[in-house]
C-alpha cells in the first residue's frame, strides 16, 4: 500500500484547553505531514474533514489525535485505510489537568530551561503515532486452501449425540466416534432418568433410546462405533483426523512428548537437543511424527470433546469406615444404578431383597466434602435412587439419604421437595461415621443428624454417593498432534476436568477449535450436558466460520492480522513452539516452528518470545512498537539543566489500558514523565523494545497487565506470566550493562483497580528518581 | 473444496443486554448472523455490571464486559439499542414482527461523555444503580465503563431548568430535550429473550427486617458498597452510621427455598454470601463473620474448593439453621435468631450488620413479555425446541450463575441459528 499521511487534531474535551496546539500541530508539519484541527472532530464536520482527504488527496494513513481509541470507534472507522488513535484526551488532558500540572506561563517561557511535562507527554504521543503508522500495514487475511464445514464429536453419549444433532440442524455435517460398540454411554446403564424439564419433580424413563432414533433422522450424521480417535492434526478448518478400534496400534498413533525424566542422562545431567530427539524418536518408535499427515486421514473443521465420565471406584482400602471394600453390601451408586435396572434391588452378598438401603453423600471424617468429582449430580442422584427403594418395595422399603449439604441448586429444588414427600424416604443432615455388618444386614451410625445426635440405622444396602471422573482425567482422548502434546493443557487445575478457567467465557481453553462438553468439563445432569452441548456445537461452528474468514475467534474475535515468520533468520531456539499457549505451533526435527494460524488466538506471545525477532503482524510488530519505543524525545542535561525523567510503561490492552482510561475519567492523575504503549498481551512484549528504551537513555521500564497465577486473569492464560518470567530473566542482562535491574519492573492490576495505578506509576517513578537518570542519557 | 455451504441468512432479536443477552448476540453474530440486541436500561452489562467480583474467582465482572464490549465495537453485525423495549413480537418462527420502543435519553450521539452537563446540573436523585445508597446527579454516566460511553439525562429534570443548564454547558450539541420516545419495527427470524432477574424484594420477607432494622443489606447492596466504584468507594460500612463493621451475618435463603415468598433455590446466594466473606475479611482483619444456611450449594470441584477455602477462616463460623428473625439491638446493632438445624437450640448472636442472602426473582414475574410464551408459576419461561423461534436464556429460563448462564447463552444462539436453518 503507498501511505499517504494525514493528521487529525481534536481541540475538543479540554484537549485544546490543556495543550498548545500549534506547537502540536508543529511536530507533525517537521514530519512533513499534512495537519488539520478540528474543535469537535467526532462531529459529522470533523469527520467530513477525514472523508473529503480521503476522497479528494487520497490520504489512506490517518493518525488522529483525539480520545482513546475505546470510544468513537465507529466514527473514525475508515475501512481500507491504516488509522492510528493518539489518546489526547483520557491519556494526557484528562489525567494530567491543568491545577496539578500547571502549563508554562509567558514569562517562564522566555526562558528555554523551562519545560512543560505534559505537552511534552502529548507531542512525544504524536510522534509515537505518527511513528507506528509508518510500519504498519493493513492485514491480510490468513486462507485456507481447503476448509472443512465437517464437524467431528468425540463421544457417542447424551452430550456428544445432543451436539451433534445441534450442529446437524444447523446444516453441518457431522461425525460422531464411540469407543463403545453402541450409542448411548453411560446414560445405557440407568433404570431412569433426572427430569429434564420443567416442573422438575419426578424421574423419567429413559430418553436416551428417543435420541439415537432422533439422531438416525439425520442424514448429515454420521456414526462410527468402537472406534476412537488415534490422532487429531493439523488446524481448525483442516484438521486431519486418524481413527482406530479401541487397541489398536497403528502407525498414526499420536507421539507422545519425551517425560521429564527420559530428558537426562543417569547422573541427572539434562541431554542437549540432538539427544533428546533421539531418545524422542526412541520413546515413539513405531509412530510417525506429528508433521506428517495421514493420507488416509478424515478432514474435519472442528471437534465436540464429549467424551463423558467413568463412575469413581474406590480403592478398597479408601473408605474403610464405610465398609467399602470389605462388606460386600456396600456398594457405589454406579454399581447400584446397574443392579436397579437389571431388575429388583437385592443384597449383592445374598441375593435377598433390598428394603431398607442407606445413602451416604460425604465420606464424613470430620469433613463436610462430598465425595470427590460430586458437583450437585450426586445429590440428586441420590434422590432418584432413593425413589427406586420406594418403587420396588412401594409397603416396605425404606431409603435413607445421609448428606452434609443438599445440593439441588436452582428448579432442581423442585425435585428434592418432591422426594421429600414420600414417607418412606429419610432425608438428613449427618456424619456417617461407621458402616458395619450385623448378622446378614448393616448398620450404619452416624452423627449430628437432624433425627437425633447419634443414630444408628439397620441397612440391607449402603451406597455411596461416588462422583463422575473425567474422560480427560488420564486419557488425552483427543489426541492432538501438537508438538505441545496431546492433550489439553493445564487441566490440573481443574481436577482432569476440560474446562475453561474463565467465567465469562466458559468454552474457551488453550486449544482452539476443539471445545469440551458435558461431563467432560463438570460434573452435570443430563439437562445440563444437553444444553452445554449446543453451547460446544455452536463454538464449533463459529471457530470454522471464522476461520474460513481468515479471522481470529475469541478474545481477538474478527483480528484478520496473523504472525509471520521470517524463517531464513529463525535459530531454532524453539522458544515460540513452547511458549505459545495455545499450542499453535509444531517444530520439526531441526526446530523450526510451523505455525498453524487456525489454531492462533493473536496474543503475540511468539512475538515476545524469539530472541530473533523474526516474528511479527501487519499491524502489530517489533519494529512498529519498536518505533514508537524511538520516537520518544528523551531530554538530557544538553536540553535541560533538570531534565525530567523519561519512563516506559508497557501496558495490557485487554485490562490496564480501559483501567488507565477510567482513572482519566474519574480525574485521577500520575506522573506526566512516562510514555504508555499499549500491548496485545503482556506475553507479547519482546526484551528488545526494553533495551531499546534503555539504550536511548529512558530511565525506566515497567509493563502492566493482568493478574497470573491460578485465577489467572490473563486473556490469553499465559501472557503475563511468561512476561514476569522475561522480566525476571533481563535483570541479568541489565546488571552486564551496569544499570540496576530495578530499572525495569512489572505490575498486575485488574481492570477495576484503576484508583491504584496512580500509585503504582508514581511509586515507581520515584524509585527512579531516586536511582537517578540513566547512565546512558544523552550518548 | 468446501465440503458443505453456510447456513441460512436471517436476523436474531436479543432482549436484554445483561451477560446472558451480551453472549447469545455476541456468538451469533460470530456465526455471522445480524443481531438486534435490546436492552431496557441505558447502558449494556445488566446485574454483573453491578457486581463487584465474581466467584470463585474473584475477579471483576468488568473484565469480561471490557472484552464483550470490544467484539461488539469490532462487529458492524449487531445494532445495540438501549433504553428500548420490545413491545411487540408477531409471527411464527423464522418470521417475526417485533415493535420496539425507544425511550428518550435526551442525549444524541454528538456526546462525547466530557461530563460537562453533569458538572453544571444542580438535582440529584437516587442511583438505582447503587440501590439507593448513592445520589448521582440528573445528567448522568451509567457508570464508568458504561456502554455506550453516552450520558443520560433522568426524566425528572426534563422541562426544569437543569435540563437547560445541561444543555447550555454541552459544547457539542449532544443534548435534545425535545426528544421524543420512539417505536422501530424489524423484521427477524428467532428472538432471544435474556430478560435476566431481579433481587427479590427484601420487604416482603417480615422477619428478616429489611427496610425496618437499620443496618440490614441485600446482598446486591454488599456488591455495591465493595465495589470500587460504589457509594463509598469500596469501603464497607454500615449504612445508617457508616461504622466498620465488626461483626456481620449472613442470612441464607432470604426468601428462596421458602413457599411463602420463592418456592425454589436461587443458585448463587450461597457462593455469593461466601464471596462477600471474603471481601469484609480482606477490609477488616478482626471481624467475625456468622453465615447461617441450610445447606451450603457450592457444587463442582470449583466451588467446593471455594467453600473449603473460606471454611478454613477460624473467623467465618457456619451455623446450620434457618433465620426466624432479624430484630434491631442497641446502637444500631442486629440481632439474628436461628434455631440450630442440628441440635435445635435456638440461639440469637448480636452483630453489626446483616446481610440477606437475596434470591433472584425473574424480570418476567412482574411484567410479562410480549409474544408467545409459556411461564413456570414463578415466571421463568419455558422452552420449547421443538417448536423453536422464541428462546429465554439465562436467569429468564432458571436461576443460575454467570458460568451457566453463559453456557446456556452460547447454546442458545445456536438454537436461534437452527431456526433461521430451517426456514
Amino acid at each position: 500500500m503507498d501511505k499517504k499521511y494525514g493528521v487529525y487534531i481534536c481541540t475538543g474535551c479540554g484537549i485544546g484547553d490543556a495543550l498548545d496546539i500549534e506547537a502540536l500541530s508543529g511536530v507533525a508539519e517537521e514530519e512533513g505531514l499534512p495537519v488539520q484541527t478540528h474543535s469537535f472532530l467526532c462531529s459529522q464536520a470533523g469527520v467530513d474533514i477525514i472523508k473529503k482527504d480521503a476522497e479528494e488527496k487520497g490520504i489512506n494513513t490517518m493518525v488522529i489525535a483525539a480520545c482513546s481509541r475505546r470510544v468513537n470507534f465507529d466514527t473514525f472507522r475508515f475501512p481500507g485505510s491504516i488509522i492510528e488513535r493518539v489518546n489526547l484526551r483520557e491519556g494526557v488532558a484528562w489525567c494530567h489537568p491543568r491545577d496539578q500540572f500547571p502549563a508554562l506561563t509567558d514569562e517562564e517561557k522566555e526562558d528555554e530551561d523551562n519545560f512543560d511535562r505534559v505537552q511534552m507527554m502529548a507531542e512525544d504521543y504524536l510522534r509515537m503515532g505518527m511513528a507506528r503508522v509508518e510500519k504498519v500495514d493493513l492485514p491480510e487475511p490468513y486462507q485456507l486452501e481447503t476448509l472443512s464445514r465437517k464437524i467431528l464429536v468425540i463421544g457417542g453419549g447424551i452430550t456428544g449425540m445432543s451436539a451433534a444433532i445441534d450442529a446437524a440442524k444447523a446444516g453441518y455435517d457431522v461425525t460422531i466416534v464411540e469407543k463403545e460398540p453402541q450409542l448411548g454411554g453411560q446414560a445405557n446403564n440407568w433404570r431412569k432418568q433426572l427430569p429434564l424439564s420443567y416442573p422438575y419433580d419426578t424421574v423419567v424413563a429413559p430418553t436416551i433410546g428417543d435420541k439415537i432414533k432422533e439422531l438416525d433422522s439425520y442424514s448429515n450424521i454420521t456414526v462410527s462405533t468402537n472406534t476412537v480417535v488415534a490422532r487429531l492434526a493439523g488446524e481448525p478448518g483442516n484438521f486431519t483426523v486418524t481413527l482406530k478400534k479401541p487397541g489398536e496400534k497403528i502407525e498414526f498413533d499420536v507421539p507422545y512428548p519425551l517425560p521429564e525424566e527420559m530428558k537426562v542422562d543417569e547422573s541427572g545431567k539434562e541431554l542437549n537437543a540432538e539427544q533428546q530427539h533421539e531418545k524422542y524418536l526412541e520413546y515413539n518408535e513405531g509412530r510417525a511424527d506429528i508433521l506428517t499427515f495421514d493420507p488416509e486421514g478424515q478432514k474435519f473443521g472442528a471437534v465436540v470433546l464429549a467424551a463423558g465420565y467413568q463412575p469413581y471406584e474406590p480403592e478398597d482400602d479408601e473408605f474403610a469406615h464405610l465398609g467399602f471394600g470389605q462388606l460386600p453390601d456396600v456398594v457405589t451408586n454406579a454399581t447400584f444404578e446397574a443392579m436397579a435396572k437389571d431388575g429388583k434391588i437385592t443384597r449383592p452378598s445374598d441375593g435377598k431383597s433390598a428394603e431398607s438401603v442407606v445413602f451416604i453423600q460425604s465420606p464424613g471424617q470430620d469433613n463436610d466434602t462430598d465425595f470427590e468429582y460430586a458437583g450437585a449430580v450426586t445429590s440428586m442422584v441420590a434422590l432418584k435412587q432413593a425413589t427406586y427403594v420406594r418403587e420396588d418395595y412401594p409397603d416396605t422399603g425404606k431409603a435413607y439419604v445421609f448428606y452434609q449439604h443438599m445440593r439441588t441448586p436452582g428448579l432442581q429444588e423442585n425435585f428434592y421437595k418432591s422426594v421429600q414427600q414420600d414417607p418412606g424416604i429419610f432425608l438428613t443432615k449427618g456424619e456417617v461415621t461407621e458402616v458395619s455388618q450385623n448378622g446378614s444386614g448393616l448398620i450404619v451410625e452416624a452423627q449430628n443428624t437432624l433425627l437425633g445426635e447419634k443414630v444408628k440405622v439397620k441397612a440391607d444396602l449402603v451406597v455411596l454417593g461416588t462422583g463422575m471422573v473425567p474422560a480427560t482425567k488420564d486419557d488425552p482422548v483427543v489426541n492432538m498432534a501438537y508438538r505441545q502434546g496431546p492433550s489439553f493443557r493445564d487441566i490440573d487445575l481443574f481436577k482432569g476436568y476440560c474446562d475453561s478457567n474463565f467465567i465469562c467465557f466458559p468454552y474457551e481453553t488453550q486449544r482452539t477449535g476443539i471445545y469440551a462438553a458435558g461431563a467432560v468439563r463438570r460434573s452435570m445432569t443430563t439437562e445440563e450436558s444437553i444444553e452445554d452441548a449446543s453451547g460446544a456445537a455452536l463454538k464449533a461452528i463459529q471457530c470454522l466460520e471464522s476461520v474460513n474468514r481468515g479471522m481470529s475467534v475469541h478474545p481477538r474475535s474478527g483480528d484478520l492480522t496473523y504472525p509471520d515468520f521470517f524463517f531464513q533468520r529463525c535459530t531454532q531456539c524453539k522458544r515460540c513452539t513452547e511458549e505459545c499457549p495455545f499450542g499453535a505451533l509444531d517444530d520439526d526435527e531441526k526446530g523450526t516452528p510451523k505455525p498453524n494460524p487456525a489454531r492462533c488466538r493473536r496474543c503475540g506471545t511468539c512475538m515476545g518470545a524469539c530472541p530473533e525477532r523474526i516474528i511479527g503482524f501487519a499491524d502489530y510488530n517489533i519494529d512498529s512498537i519498536g518505533s514508537q519505543v524511538k520516537s520518544v524525545a528523551v531530554p538530557s542535561e544538553d536540553d535541560y539543566s533538570e531534565p525530567p525523567m523519561r519512563i516506559l510503561g508497557l501496558v495490557c490492552e485487554n485490562d490496564a489500558y480501559p483501567a488507565l482510561d477510567m482513572l482519566a475519567l474519574k480525574g485521577l492523575s500520575y506522573s506526566a514523565d512516562v510514555r504508555l504503549i499499549p500491548v496485545r498481551c503482556l506475553g507479547s512484549v519482546n526484551v528488545i523494545w526494553i533495551k531499546d528504551a534503555l539504550s536511548q537513555g529512558m530511565d525506566g521500564v515497567f509493563l502492566l497487565g493482568c493478574k497470573h497465577g491460578d485465577d489467572y486473569q490473563c486473556h490469553f492464560v499465559k501472557g503475563s506470566e511468561l512476561a514476569s518470567i522475561r522480566m525476571k530473566k533481563i535483570g541479568d542482562a541489565l546488571a552486564s550493562l551496569a544499570l540496576e535491574e530495578e530499572r525495569v519492573a512489572q505490575f498486575e492490576v485488574a481492570i477495576d483497580e484503576y484508583d491504584k495505578i496512580p500509585k503504582i506509576i508514581n511509586d515507581f517513578v520515584e524509585s527512579i528518581e531516586e536511582m537517578g537518570p540513566n547512565p546512558f542519557k544523552g550518548f | 473444496m468446501t465440503e458443505n455451504k453456510a447456513p441460512a441468512s436471517g436476523s436474531i432479536l436479543v432482549v436484554g443486554g445483561g451477560i446472558s443477552g451480551l453472549t447469545t448476540a455476541l456468538e451469533a453474530a460470530e456465526v455471522g448472523y445480524e443481531v438486534f440486541l435490546v436492552e431496557k436500561n441505558p447502558y449494556l452489562g445488566g446485574r454483573v455490571a453491578q457486581l463487584n467480583q465474581y466467584f470463585p474467582k474473584l475477579c471483576p465482572p468488568t473484565c469480561g464486559l471490557e472484552i464483550n464490549f470490544r467484539r461488539i465495537k469490532d462487529n458492524p453485525l449487531i445494532k445495540v439499542m438501549t433504553m428500548a423495549e420490545v413491545t411487540k413480537v408477531d409471527g411464527t418462527p423464522g418470521n417475526y414482527d417485533v415493535q420496539v420502543k425507544i425511550s428518550p435519553r435526551y442525549v444524541n450521539e454528538n456526546c462525547t461523555a466530557c461530563g460537562e452537563c453533569a458538572k453544571v446540573c444542580q438535582t440529584e436523585i437516587d442511583s438505582t444503580f447503587d440501590f439507593g445508597m448513592k445520589k448521582i446527579k440528573g445528567a448522568y454516566l451509567p457508570f464508568e465503563m458504561a456502554f455506550p460511553a453516552r450520558y443520560v439525562l433522568a426524566p425528572e429534570i426534563i422541562g426544569t431548568e437543569d435540563a437547560t443548564r445541561c444543555k447550555e454547558a454541552c459544547a457539542y450539541d449532544a443534548i435534545d430535550l425535545d426528544m421524543q420516545a420512539k417505536t422501530l419495527d424489524l423484521k427477524v427470524g428467532a428472538v432471544v429473550f435474556a430478560t435476566g432477574w431481579q433481587p427479590y424484594d427484601a420487604t416482603k420477607i417480615d422477619n428478616l427486617g429489611f427496610g425496618q432494622v437499620p443496618n440490614v443489606i441485600t446482598n446486591m447492596m454488599m456488591e455495591r458498597l465493595a465495589a470500587p466504584n460504589g457509594p463509598t468507594q469500596g469501603q464497607i460500612l454500615r449504612p445508617a452510621d457508616q461504622k466498620a463493621p465488626e461483626t456481620v451475618a449472613f442470612v441464607q435463603c432470604a426468601g428462596s427455598r421458602d413457599e411463602n415468598h420463592l418456592p425454589y433455590c436461587s443458585y448463587i446466594c450461597c457462593m455469593a454470601s461466601l464471596k462477600q466473606a471474603l471481601y469484609i475479611r480482606e477490609q477488616y482483619p478482626e471481624a467475625t463473620i456468622y453465615i447461617f444456611y441450610i445447606d451450603i450449594r457450592s457444587p463442582g470441584q470449583r466451588y467446593e474448593k471455594f467453600y473449603q477455602k473460606v471454611k478454613d477462616d477460624d473467623k467465618i463460623i457456619f451455623v446450620k439453621g434457618k433465620v426466624a428473625a432479624v430484630e434491631a439491638a442497641a446502637g444500631g446493632a442486629v440481632s439474628v435468631t436461628a434455631e440450630n438445624a442440628v441440635t435445635g437450640e435456638k440461639s440469637s448472636q448480636t452483630v453489626d450488620m446483616a446481610v440477606l442472602a437475596t434470591g433472584m426473582q425473574p424480570t418476567a414475574a412482574d411484567a410479562k413479555l410480549p409474544g408467545v410464551i409459556n411461564y413456570t408459576e414463578d415466571g421463568f419461561i419455558i422452552n420449547d425446541f421443538s417448536k423453536g423461534g422464541i428462546f429465554a436464556t439465562g436467569c429468564a429460563n432458571k436461576p443460575a450463575d454467570v458460568v451457566s448462564s453463559n453456557q446456556n447463552a452460547t447454546g442458545m444462539a445456536l438454537k436461534a441459528i437452527q431456526t433461521l436453518a430451517a426456514k
